[in-house]
C-alpha cells in the first residue's frame, strides 16, 4: 500500500515540477549550471568505464566465439549489438544513478532540512521546479551525448583491446560493427537513455525533496534514492527492450 | 494587519497550537514570547504558510492565507520576508548572492541597481565587508544579519523574525532589535518577531504575546509585563536575581 501512496506523491511532486518558471532567466543560467556540474564532469568516469568494459566484452565474445564454425564478423557484430542495445545506455545509466543520483538526493535533502527550500517557498518561488527542472532538464538533456560517446569509446576499447591482444583481426571486427547496419540500434538507445536519465534524475530529487529529519535521514535517503533508482532502471529496461525489439 | 482567529494545529495527536486569537499590527513591532518548545516556531511557520493548520483562519489585511489560491499566495509571499531561527542562508551561493536572490527572482532591476540595494542591506545590518564570503565562513551572528538582509531586500510588507538574537552576544543583539524596530516604523511594516530574550522584550516589545503551553496565555506591553500577576508569564520573565532586581526596581518606582 505505502508504494502507491509513494508513487502518487513522486506524480504530485513532479506536476509541481513542471510548471511555467517564475524567471526563465534565472532557470537557463541554473540549467548551464547543471549541465556542468551534474553531467559534464560525468564524462571522465563514462569515458574509463567504456573503454575498459568495451575491451573486456570483445575479448570474451572473440575467446567464445573463436570456433571457426562461427562466421568471423560475429564478434564485432555481437560486440555492437550488445554496446549498443544494453551497455551504453543501460549499464552507463546505472554507473550514473549512484554518482549523479545521491549527488541530486543528498544536495536536495541537505537544502530540505537546512531550512533552504522553506526560505525558498516563503519568498513565494516554485521550490519543486525552481530546484529540481533544471537538474532533470540538463540530465535529458546530455543523454544523447553520454549514449554516443559512451558507444564510440567501447567499440573503440573493444577494437584496441581485441586486435592489440590478437584474439581478432581489425578487418574482421570492422566488418562485424558494419554488417546490416541499421539506425534502429541506435534510436533504441536513445530512447533508453533518454527514459533512464529521466528516472536516475527525477527519483533522488524526489527523495531528497520530502527528507524529514537530520544529517542521518539525508544519507538513507541518499542511499534509498539509488537503490529506487537502479531497480526502476532495470524494469524500464525490460519493458522497452520488450516494447521496441 | 495580521489577525490569527481560532487557531489550532496538531502533528498527529500531540496539540501544539490550541485556539490562537491574536492580532499583529502594521507598523509595530509584534513580539510572540514563550519558553522553549512552546510553539513559536510552528506558530510562525503557520502564519507564513509552511505548516498547514488544522482549523482556524490567518488575515492578511483581511485576505485568509489559508483558503487562498496558489497564485494568489505565491503573490502574498514576495511581500513576505522571514528570518529563518538558523538562518537557512542558500550555501550554494555567496552572501551577496544570497541578499540578490530574490531581487534576481522577482524584479526587472539592472545589475547596477541590485548591487546598490544589496550593498544598502548588508551595511543597513553592519556587514559592510563580507560580499564574496561563502555561508559556511560566516559566524552565527554574521548569519543572522544576512538573514535579516535577505528578509528586507524586497521592501516586506509583512516581516517574521524567528529568534533574531538567540546566541548573538548582548551588544549585537540590541542593534539587530534596534534595526528591526527601525525598519518596522520606517517602511510600516507588519512584523512578527519569536524571541525569548528579556533585552527584546524590555527594549522592543510594542505588542506581545506570551505562548505557554500552546495556548495563548498573556498578551499587552512591554510596560505592562513588570506589573503582571500572571504566575507562568512572571516565571517566564523573572527568573534570575537580575530580573527579579529589575521587576522590583521598576515596581518600586510606580509606587513612588
Ligand atoms: N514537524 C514536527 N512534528 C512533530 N512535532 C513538532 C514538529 N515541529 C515542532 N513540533 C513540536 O511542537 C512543539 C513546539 O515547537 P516549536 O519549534 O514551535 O517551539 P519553539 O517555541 O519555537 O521553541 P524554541 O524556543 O526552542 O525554538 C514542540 O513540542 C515540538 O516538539
Ligand atoms: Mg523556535
Amino acid at each position: 500500500m505505502k508504494i502507491f501512496s509513494e508513487i502518487g506523491s513522486y506524480l504530485i511532486l513532479l506536476k509541481n515540477v513542471f510548471h511555467l518558471p517564475e524567471n526563465p532567466r534565472l532557470y537557463r543560467k541554473k540549467v548551464l549550471f547543471e549541465l556542468r556540474v551534474l553531467s559534464l564532469d560525468s564524462l571522465p568516469i563514462i569515458a574509463v568505464i567504456s573503454i575498459f568494459v568495451g575491451a573486456a566484452i570483445v575479448i570474451q565474445l572473440a575467446a567464445n566465439l573463436s570456433n571457426p564454425i562461427y562466421p568471423r564478423w560475429i564478434t564485432g557484430f555481437s560486440s555492437r549489438e550488445g554496446i549498443m542495445l544494453e551497455f551504453a545506455p543501460t549499464m552507463i545509466n546505472l554507473v550514473l544513478a549512484g554518482k549523479i543520483g545521491s549527488h541530486i538526493a543528498s544536495e536536495i535533502g541537505t537544502m530540505r532540512i537546512t531550512e533552504q527550500i522553506d526560505a525558498l517557498d516563503v519568498m513565494g518561488v516554485n521550490s519543486a521546479s525552481y530546484l529540481i527542472l533544471p537538474k532533470i532538464i540538463a540530465c535529458v538533456l546530455f543523454s544523447p551525448v553520454v549514449i554516443v560517446v559512451s558507444i564510440f569509446l567501447a567499440l573503440t576499447g573493444g577494437w584496441l583491446a581485441g586486435t592489440l591482444t590478437g584474439v581478432i583481426s581489425s578487418y574482421d571486427f570492422i566488418d562485424g560493427l558494419q554488417l546490416d547496419y541499421t539506425n534502429k540500434s541506435l534510436i533504441i538507445s536513445l530512447v533508453k537513455g533518454l527514459v533512464y536519465s529521466f528516472i536516475i534524475s527525477s527519483i533522488p530529487a524526489y527523495r531528497g525533496y520530502t527528507v524529514k529529519g537530520g544529517a542521518l535521514e539525508v544519507g538513507r535517503s541518499s542511499t534509498k534514492a539509488v537503490v529506487e533508482s537502479c531497480i526502476t532502471l532495470i524494469v524500464a529496461n525490460l519493458i522497452i527492450t520488450n516494447l521496441l525489439l | 494587519m495580521i489577525e490569527i482567529k481560532k487557531l489550532y494545529k496538531s502533528f498527529g495527536d500531540k496539540t501544539v497550537l490550541n485556539n490562537i486569537n491574536a492580532v499583529f499590527e502594521t507598523g509595530k513591532t509584534n513580539l510572540t514570547i514563550g519558553r522553549s518548545g512552546s510553539g513559536k516556531t510552528v506558530l510562525m511557520k503557520t502564519m507564513v504558510g509552511l505548516e498547514t493548520i488544522n482549523s482556524g483562519q490567518i488575515l492578511f489585511d483581511g485576505k485568509d492565507m489559508v483558503s487562498m489560491s496558489k497564485k494568489e499566495r505565491h503573490l502574498l509571499r514576495e511581500s513576505i520576508g522571514m528570518v529563518f531561527q538558523n538562518g537557512a542562508l542558500f550555501d550554494s551561493m555567496n552572501v551577496a548572492d544570497n541578499v540578490r536572490f530574490p531581487l534576481r527572482m522577482f524584479t526587472n532591476m539592472t545589475a547596477g541597481e541590485m548591487d546598490k540595494r544589496v550593498d544598502f542591506c548588508l551595511d543597513r545590518v553592519n556587514l559592510g565587508n563580507v560580499h564574496t564570503f561563502t555561508t559556511s565562513e560566516l559566524s552565527g551572528g554574521m548569519r543572522k544579519r544576512v538573514a535579516i538582509a535577505r528578509a528586507i531586500v524586497t521592501n516586506p510588507k509583512y516581516l517574521f523574525c524567528d529568534e533574531p538574537n538567540s546566541g548573538l552576544d548582548p551588544q549585537t543583539s540590541i542593534l539587530i532589535d534596534n534595526l528591526i524596530k527601525e525598519i518596522t516604523e520606517e517602511y510600516n511594516i507588519t512584523t512578527v518577531v519569536n524571541t525569548h530574550d528579556m533585552n527584546s522584550v524590555m527594549g522592543i516589545g510594542e505588542h506581545i504575546i506570551f505562548i505557554h503551553q500552546g495556548n495563548l496565555w498573556w498578551e499587552g506591553t512591554r510596560n505592562e509585563i513588570t506589573n503582571t500577576t500572571n504566575q507562568e508569564l512572571n516565571d517566564f520573565m523573572f527568573n534570575n536575581e537580575l530580573t527579579k532586581l529589575l521587576k522590583a526596581s521598576v515596581l518600586e518606582k510606580t509606587v513612588k
